[in-house]
Formats: structure tokens, C-alpha cells, sequence
């Protein structure tokens, strides 16, 4: 049914019929992120918010890998993107944008652009998002591609994101999408109470863990470790 | 003839030798564990060559010189092209849980590499065929040339660069060709075909072809994608290539386990990557340690909390952070240990000024030894003893390390480290922290095994254990921890919100405060390792957990095949990391080794007619199924056992090797005359080889351990000179089955011969990546024992 609903949806905005069969797939995707999502919590309860749902299932995730991996753009799984950068995963980026809990009124910053879809699925939920790449091919490839697919609330940035933005902060949330031996201490500061920041955890094509850091009102850190999946490593009985 | 030994004696040298390379290269551009690929590639070549002339011997026999030559020309050619080639294959391990297709490109790796090796051998398998009344002295060069090109490879890479060094074996396989061009009749179009390859090898190979392409998911590659930095030196030899980055526009700031709470931020530091990976930092110094005050702030910083101006042990010393730590943290004395004199050289030398010359600080003393060769033989006792965190975070989470041995985190190393701690001193180990925990977990285990055999009747006195949210650190104190310990263990996690995991009577309240877990996993984990039920515990954790030893050192292996099918569903939801793709690999590569020995060496060879008597074919073919499993069982056994002695795995294979090649060569030459002799007490030869490597095998597995433990801290010359003559006698006895089998095959039923050869070859291939599988599971022993019961079946089947 779920699926149905998205087809047509999407179907009375896209005419033509690649877009429509990328529909199809995109519609297929969300669907499998739901109910993996589901199965992930243990309350069973609807897991994800809808309107990150509803923006996994408008932004062209092919729009945002190279024509080879169009094919397998609306498959659940990591895909590569050049520069041994990789689009994650949609389970992870649909997890990942429902931590930090986004609200119309966010400014979000996002450190590691990348391809930009993480910051195009954010851009549909929040007011601007700010985002910085330190590998320059692909922050002009992002910038062109979300200037042309019309994500005018999004500012990207060629440069360090260890020190964040310091001109557009606080922020209240900020995305680490790029590798850390550590959690930046400018970062920590440039969040603003009550704020939450989401670093995943892992290699490449293998997200391992989300830190999801809080700081509370008293300007106090805490941090969550939050497994992407639940696993249980004991078994019960003998 | 001479030529004909000469151009024998270069090919074998060149094939050899170029197994070496590939695996050096592999582990370059892909990772280590590709090691048993290549050896089980090497072998297929030989097998399906074997097939090949059976089939082709009447055609290639009239024209022998032009075609050895041809082969050797191919092989040279190949030898290059197939690197050239393989490495545009778009294999990517890391993608292997994900896109199927990555198996199949697995598949065009394996075969693509397999050709150089069908070259080579087809040379060897010609002179034997074609030449039969030479064949000993064949042998002799072959095996002569095995044990050269063994050793030239290992000298080679300390001079030259990986590239150059696969370029002069080409020109030595292409001497080859030219050696035996001249005795052929097609002597003028092969020299002009000689002289064009040669040219081409020296000035004609475009530029950039033989860069290695080390896999974009390396830390290097990734390294190298930020904007501004670029490499400043790259030096290489045989035990690893070391890439100095410098990135000035976004600096490296590498701090594992640095607390959220801290306001310091690392100062400028360059990267030094080994073979592309396991980044290790030099941190700019000039003598003022209140620039490293992040240095206070790291979970590794916590002996420190508790020790005043300790002595203290570094291994690992890398480019040098853990040597600032314990500046910062007012050590008092600091010896240093690092592998890799390029590594030190780095410090001390080329980037001294950089270091701030570091290690010319009185208090520091930098040895370049292995680790647990310089503790065997230290007599100091340290207040702390230190081991680095030098494997990469990427590569600890996915899996890439597997298959690796490391005898750093086995229970004898455990041992070992705590015999050189002072009273009151610890040894402390940090490592990266992954959920549901695995390797934080087998550590424990493994310390707690470690001090149980030492007699320690309540180790759990004397562990304790906090983490950040990437890393833990593990204490292990000489004595029991005291009250002041733990309430210093507790005030240095509190002030930097890092959460204790475990102390001595720690209560479970306090176990998951600062950054929070669905569960206290370690400290659940470490309390159940240390209660009654420790052995059930284990048996039922989803990861393999159990401690590493040093005849089981994979400490890095958490795969358990009662996880696969609940991890796999778990793929799409998250749960790729908790899948071993190494592990995958390894049973991919024994089901490839299988269907390419079954067609490219079995298939062909059933054109050949049969004509023996029922029942010989199983009888026989059992046989030299049995010593193909067998003796590579050995052979495997050996190359991982040697090397926690010899300190590197490619001194380890070069040595073993070529050892097991020479003497095995010896051992058949012999083994005429000892059938000769013994038939005439009515004894069966082969009971009697098979009898000699019981004998020694039990021995050696009996003895090597403690051998071992005394010889470590020689130099590494002398043990390679060691390990041959520890090898000797085994494969001495090892080289026998085979032939003696081999004769009574061509008296009695001489249409078996290829078949002999190519069953043999077809077992060698498949138990080159069975061993690893086997050793991972039971141990290198248990691999021993199992290729000896291998041999008694194959003495007991010849015996009837």
C-alpha cells in the first residue's frame, strides 16, 4: 500500500519513463528502509520520522552517483562515488537524519559533502543547511549538482571542516559524515545548547556504529554510541 | 646443455621470485592476506603446465629449444602485462558483502595472475619431458635457481623499488628465452622478438603503467583526495612501503581516543602510511610539551594517571606518538622498539627537525627490533610496558586484518610483556572500540589465560579497563590494583568523561555513564570472562572471542560460522560490519582454486587414453591426492610459524620456501637410492620417508616453541640461516613420497604418469588457501598433525 502511495505520488510529477521506472525503484527503497527501520527498534514502533521518510523518497539518489551506478542507485547499499569516497547507505542516511531529529526552523551543518545527497535529504526537512568538503573534485561536483537539482537552502564549502563554520554558528545539529580520530572540539562549541551532533563509525562501505553527541542546556556532553542494527552478541541458554 | 641449465636456472629463479614480488605487491595495492592466493596461483601454473605437455608433448618435443624459449619469452612478457592487467581489474574487497559482481572479478584476478606461472612452468616441464636423460642435473638447477631467486628478491627490494624490481625479472626470464633462442632454429626472429621486448621493458612501457593503483579505500588514497596535500618522500623495502604525506592546508590531527572534554587540538603532523595504510603520525615538536597537552586527554594517557616517571617499553614506536605520550606524561626513562629502520629513520634523520629531534632526548633509547624478539631478550623490568595502536581504525572495522597473524596479542606475548614488568608496573594496551565488542573482548581473554597459566588465582585484580567512544585501554598490573589505583583510574575517566569498563570490584552502576551504550557490553563481557561460567561464555558469543595464541595468532579473526546466516540478513539493516569479508574471501579462493584445477588441469588430461588395471587409478590417485594436501599442509604450517621468528611474513615465505624446495629437491634425488636399498629388506621406502617426517614434524612441534624463545633476539641473517637448517631434514624427508611413488607409477602403469602429476598439482592448489582456513580454525599444530595423517594414509595405500 505504502508503496502505491509513493508510486503515484511520484508518477503525477514525473512524466518521463526512466524517471518513472527510478520512481518505482526509489519507491521500493523507502519501503525497504521502513521496514528494516522497524525491525531495528525494539519497541517496533513506526521508527523513523515520516517527513525523513518523505524526503528519502523525493531526492533522485541516482541524480547523485556516476552513470555506471545508476543502475543500483535505489538498492539499500553503499555505493562508490570516486575520490575512495562512497554514498552511504539509505538505511544509514535515513537513520542518521532521524537522529539528529530535524525541524523546520534547523540550521544544520554537515562536514564531508560528498556526492551532497545526505545534505539534499536534509535540505527538504530543515531551513539551510551548511556543508564542507575537503576534497575539492567532489565539492565542485556537489556544488554544481545541487545548484542544477534546485537545492537553493544548501551552502557548500571547499575547506577544513575541523573548525566548522564559525560565521553561520551555533548550529543546531551538525552531520560528520568524514572520518575522526576524534570528535573536533570547534564543533562541540559551535553547537548550540540543546543541539545534537551524529558522527557514523566505520569504514567505508561498512558503517559500524553512530556517535550521537548531545549538549545539553548546562552546555554538558553526552554522548550515545547507537548500533545501526540490533544485534544481540550472546545468545541465551546453553 | 649448459644453456639449457643456465636459462633452467633463471626461470626458476624468476618464478620464484616473482611469487615474492606479487605477494609484496598485492599486499601494496590490496592486503596481505592475499599471500595464499599467490602461492596457490603459483601452483596451478605448474599443474595445468603439466597437463598441458601431456597433451602437447609429441607437437612441442621436435621443436623443444624454440619452444622453452617461446615459454620463457611469454613468461617475461606476462610477467608484467598480468600486473599491468590485474591491477585494472576493478576488484574491490571492501565491496564483497555488497555487489556479487566482485567475485567474479576475484575470479579474473586469480586466472589473470595465473598466467606468468603457466609460462615459467611450462620451461621447467619441458626440459624434464624433452630431456629426460639430463633430468637430474635439470633438477638440480631448478631447485638451485628456486633457492637464488628466493633469496635475490628479498635483497632486490631492500634496493629497488617494487616496479623496477619486476622489471629485472623480466629481463632475467627474457636471458632465459635468449639463452635457449640460441640453440633454436628460429635462433634470428626470436633474438628480434628479444631485443623488442627488452627495449620496451628498459625505455618503452608507457608512463604510468606500472604505478601500483593501491586501492582508493586506503588511508593513503584517502589521505592524498584532500585538498593541498601531497607526498614528500616514499621509501620502500622488503618489509613494508613507507609514504611520508603532508596535508598543509587541512592538517593531520590523529588522536584516537581523545576526550570530548578536551580543549587542546594536535599540532601539525605528517603522515607515514605503511603500504598505503596503518597510518602512523610524526607530530611536530620543538621541545615544548605544553603544545601536546591533547597528549593528557586520550584513553592511552591513563597508566600515566597512576605511574611517577615510570620506565617504560614502547612497542611499536611507529613515527613516534607514543614516545610524546609518555614524554608528555613525565615517563622517565623510554626504550623504544620499532620493526622498521626506515621508520626510525624518518625521526631520526629526515624529518629530525620536524620531531624536534626527538629520540636524541637523553631519556630516550630507540631500538629497531621486533617486539617480541627485544622483549625475549630484554633483562630490564619496566614500570610500564606499552603497546601501540598502529593498525588503522578502517582497517580494524572491516575486516581486513582476518587473516593476518600477529603475535603481539597472543597469550605467550601477554606472558611475556607481564615477566618484564616491575612489581607495581603494568602493561598497557589500547585498542580501537567496536560494537558488539570483538577484539576488546578476546584481548581480555586472552590476559586473563595469559595470567591464569602464570598462576594468578583472581586475575581480575589486577585488570582494569575504561573507554572513550572509538577506543579502550586495558591495564594489566605486576600485583594486585590498590584502593588509590582504582580511585585514580576512576577520577581520570570521570574528569575526561571516558567510562570505566572495569576495575576490581566495580559495580555494574558504574559501568555505562558518560557515553552511553544499549548495554554495558564490556563490562558485562570482561566480568563474564573472569567469572566461573568464562568457557561458556565464550562458546556462546556471537564473534570469535576465544584467546589467540601463538599457534592460533589471529587475533584479528572474530568470524564464527553459526553467526553467517543471521549477520548476512543483517547486511541491508546496517549490519555489514559485523561480517568478515576476508574470511569470505578465503572460501571464495578455495572454491576458485577448486573449479580452476578441476578445469585446467583434470578435464584436459582425460584426452589422455587410459589403459591401466581397475582399482589403480583410485589406489594411485588417492596417493598423489594425499601428498599434494599434505605437503603443502607443511609447508603453510611452517611459513606462518616461522614467522613469529623470523619477525615479517615475507622473510618467512622467501626462507620456507626456498628451503622446503631445495631440500625436498634433495630428498627426491635420494630417494632412488634409499628405494634401491631398502626394497631389499622388503621394506617399503615410503613407510620409511613417511616414518622420517613423523619423526621430525612431532619434534619440531614439540621443540620450536622453546627453540624459538631462545633464538628470537639473534640477528636476522643468522636465523635465516637457522630456519633452513631447522627446515632441512623435514623437507629432506618430505621430498621423497613423491618420486618413489612417481617410479612405481612408470614401471607399472606408465599411461598415469600425467595423471599422477595432475592430481598431485590439483590437491597442491586447493590446500595452499586450506591450510590458512584450517590454521585459522584449529591451528598451525593441528595443520601439522593433519598433513601427517595425510601422509600415513598415502604410506598405508602405496604399502598394499
Amino acid at each position: 500500500m505504502r508503496n502505491a502511495v509513493y508510486f503515484v505520488l511520484l508518477l503525477a510529477f514525473n512524466a518521463n519513463a526512466d524517471e518513472v521506472d527510478y520512481s518505482m525503484a526509489r519507491a521500493n527503497m523507502v519501503d525497504e528502509v521502513h521496514s528494516y527501520a522497524t525491525l531495528a527498534r525494539d519497541s517496533g514502533e513506526e521508527a523513523l520520522n515520516e517527513d525523513v521518510m518523505q524526503s528519502l523518497g523525493t531526492v533522485k539518489r541516482h541524480e547523485f552517483v556516476a552513470a555506471r551506478q545508476q543502475p543500483f542507485a535505489y538498492e539499500n547499499r553503499p555505493l562508490p562515488i570516486g575520490y575512495g569516497q562512497t554514498i552511504s547507505q539509505p538505511y544509514i542516511v535515513a537513520l542518521m537524519t532521524d537522529l539528529i531529529d530535524p525541524d523546520r526552523e534547523f540550521v544544520v551543518l554537515e562536514i564531508g559533502t560528498g556526492s551532497g545527497y545526505q545534505a539534499a535529504i536534509l535540505a527538504k526537512l530543515v531551513t539551510h543547511v551548511y556543508t564542507i568538503e575537503i576534497i575539492e573534485g567532489l565539492a565542485d561536483e556537489a556544488t554544481a549538482r545541487l545548484a542544477r537539482l534546485g537545492y537553493d537552502n544548501v551552502t557548500t564549502k571547499l575547506g577544513d571542516g575541523y573548525h566548522g563554520w564559525e560565521e553561520h554558528a551555533p548550529f543546531d545539529a551538525i552531520i560528520v559524515t568524514a572520518a575522526a580520530s576524534h570528535v573536533p572540539p570547534p564543533l562541540v562549541q559551535q553547537l548550540r545548547p540543546g543541539g545534537r551532533l551524529i558522527i557514523p563509525v566505520g569504514g567505508r562501505f561498512m558503517i559500524q556504529q553512530l556517535l550521537l553527541l548531545e549538549k545539553t542546556d548546562d552546555d554538558e556532553v553526552i554522548t550515545r554510541q547507537i548500533a545501526a542494527v540490533r544485534f544481540v552478541p550472546l545468545t541465551r541458554g546453553r | 646443455m649448459r644453456l639449457l641449465f643456465f636459462a633452467t636456472l633463471l626461470i626458476s629463479a624468476a618464478a620464484i621470485a616473482y611469487e615474492i614480488l606479487l605477494m609484496r605487491m598485492l599486499s601494496i595495492v590490496q592486503w596481505h592476506h592475499f599471500a595464499y592466493m599467490i602461492i596457490s596461483l603459483a601452483l596451478l601454473g605448474y599443474g595445468a603446465s603439466g597437463t598441458f605437455i601431456a597433451i602437447t608433448k609429441r607437437l612441442l618435443q621436435p621443436r623443444f629449444e624454440l619452444f622453452f624459449s617461446l615459454s620463457a619469452l611469454l613468461f617475461s612478457v606476462t610477467m608484467v602485462a598480468c600486473f599491468v592487467f590485474g591491477q585494472r581489474v576493478p576488484f574491490n574487497a571492501l565491496e564483497i558483502v555488497w555487489n556479487p559482481r566482485q567475485f567474479f572479478y576475484l575470479a579474473v584476478t586469480y586466472l589473470v595472475f595465473f598466467v606468468p606461472f603457466f609460462f615459467a612452468a611450462c620451461c621447467i616441464g619441458l626440459a624434464f619431458t624433452c630431456r629426460r636423460s639430463y633430468i637430474s642435473r635439470i633438477y638440480f638447477f631448478d631447485l638451485l635457481g628456486a633457492g637464488l631467486g628466493a633469496m635475490f628478491i628479498v635483497g632486490a627490494l631492500f634496493l629497488l623499488a617494487p616496479q623496477n624490481t619486476l622489471i629485472m625479472l623480466a629481463i632475467i626470464a627474457l636471458l632465459a628465452s635468449a639463452s635457449m633462442g640460441l640453440m633454436s632454429t628460429a635462433r634470428r626472429p626470436l633474438l628480434a622478438v628479444q631485443l623488442v621486448c627488452l627495449v620496451a621493458l628498459l625505455f618503452g612501457l608507457p608512463q604510468g603503467w606500472l604505478d601500483m593503483r593501491i586501492s582508493e579505500y586506503k588511508g593513503l588514497n584517502q589521505a592524498l583526495q584532500v585538498v593541498g596535500s601531497n607526498v614528500l618522500m616514499v621509501s620502500s623495502s622488503p618489509l613494508g612501503l613507507l609514504t611520508v604525506v603532508e596535508s598543509p592546508r587541512i592538517p593531520f590531527r590523529y588522536a584516537p581516543g581523545l576526550s570530548v572534554n578536551t580543549g587542546f587540538e594536535p599540532p601539525e603532523q605528517l603522515a607515514v602510511f605503511t603500504d598505503g595504510d596503518s597510518m602512523s603520525a610524526i607530530t611536530r615538536f620543538q621541545g615544548n610539551l605544553d603544545a601536546l597537552g591533547y597528549m593528557g586527554d586520550v584513553t592511552a594517557a591513563l597508566p600515566y594517571a597512576l605511574l611517577d616517571a615510570p620506565r617504560v617499553l614502547i612497542l611499536g614506536a611507529g613515527g613516534g606518538a607514543d614516545v610524546l605520550l609518555a614524554l608528555y606524561n613525565g615517563a622517565g626513562k623510554i626504550d623504544a622498539v620499532e620493526l622498521n629502520p626506515q621508520m626510525t629513520d624518518l625521526v631520526t634523520h629526515t624529518y629530525a627537525d620536524f620531531a624536534g629531534h626527538l629520540y636524541d632526548d637523553e631519556r630516550i633509547t630507540v631500538h629497531t627490533q621486533e617486539a617480541r624478539g627485544f622483549v625475549a631478550r630484554s633483562k630490564d623490568h619496566y614500570d610500564l610496558i606499552q603497546v601501540a595502536l598502529l593498525d588503522s581504525f578502517a582497517a580494524s572495522g572491516s575486516g581486513v586484518q582476518a587473516l593476518n597473524e600477529s603475535y603481539l596479542y597472543t597469550v605467550e606475548a601477554i606472558q611475556e610483556y607481564l615477566k618484564h614488568t616491575a612489581p607495581g608496573g603494568m602493561l598497557a594496551i589500547t585498542r580501537w572500540l567496536k560494537l558488539p565488542p570483538r577484539d576488546n573482548l578476546k584481548l581480555v581473554a586472552t590476559v586473563v589465560e595469559a595470567l591464569q597459566e602464570m598462576g594468578v588465582a583472581e586475575p581480575g585484580r589486577q585488570l582494569a579497563m575504561i573507554r572513550s567512544w572509538n577506543t579502550s585501554t586495558l591495564l594489566v598490573k605486576h600485583g594486585d590494583f590498590s584502593e588509590n589505583d582504582v580511585a585514580s583510574i576512576r577520577q581520570f575517566a570521570r574528569s575526561h568523561s571516558f567510562d570505566t569498563a572495569f576495575y576490581p570490584s566495580m559495580p555494574e552502576h558504574a559501568a555505562n555513564r558518560f557515553n552511553l551504550l544499549d548495554q554495558p557490553f564490556l563490562y558485562d563481557g570482561v566480568t563474564a570472562l573472569l567469572g566461573e561460567d568464562a568457557d561458556n561464555f565464550v562458546e556462546r558469543y556471537k564473534f570469535h572471542i576465544a584467546p589467540a595464541t601463538d599457534d592460533k595468532p589471529y587475533f584479528f579473526h572474530f568470524f564464527k560460522w553459526s553467526a553467517l546466516p543471521e549477520v548476512m540478513a543483517l547486511r541491508k539493516r546496517g549490519g555489514a560490519s559485523l561480517i568478515e569479508w576476508s574470511y569470505l574471501i578465503l572460501i571464495a579462493t578455495i572454491a576458485q582454486a577448486a573449479v580452476a584445477g578441476v578445469f585446467l588441469i583434470l578435464l584436459p588430461l582425460s584426452r589422455i587414453k587410459r589403459s591401466w588395471p581397475p582399482g589403480t587409478g583410485t589406489r594411485m590417485g588417492s596417493y598423489f591426492f594425499l601428498l599434494g594436501l599434505a605437503f603443502l599442509f607443511v609447508e603453510m604450517a611452517f611459513i606462518q610459524k616461522f614467522i613469529l621468528f623470523l619477525s615479517h611474513p615475507l622473510y618467512a615465505i622467501a626462507v620456507v620456501l626456498s628451503g622446503f624446495l631445495v631440500f625436498a629437491g634433495f630428498g627426491s634425488a635420494y630417494s632412488g637410492q634409499l628405494a634401491h636399498r631398502v626394497e631389499q629388506i622388503d621394506r617399503s621406502p615410503v613407510s620409511i620417508a613417511v616414518a622420517g617426517i613423523l619423526v621430525v614434524a612431532l619434534l619440531y612441534i614439540a621443540l620450536l616453541p622453546v627453540l624459538f624463545q631462545q633464538l628470537m633476539g639473534l640477528a636476522d641473517s643468522i636465523k635465516m640461516v637457522l630456519s633452513v637448517f631447522l627446515i632441512a631434514p623435514l623437507a629432506f624427508c618430505m621430498g621423497m613420497p613423491f618420486p618413489i611413488g612417481l617410479t612405481r607409477v612408470a614401471n607399472s602403469v606408465p599411461d598415469f604418469i600425467p595423471w599422477a602429476w595432475g592430481i598431485n598439482g590439483f590437491a597442491s592448489v586447493m590446500s595452499a588457501s586450506l591450510a590458512t582456513l584450517l590454521a585459522i580454525e584449529f591451528g598451525f599444530t593441528a595443520v601439522v598433525l593433519c598433513a601427517l595423517a595425510l601422509y600415513a594414509a598415502a604410506a598405508a595405500i602405496i604399502r598394499d
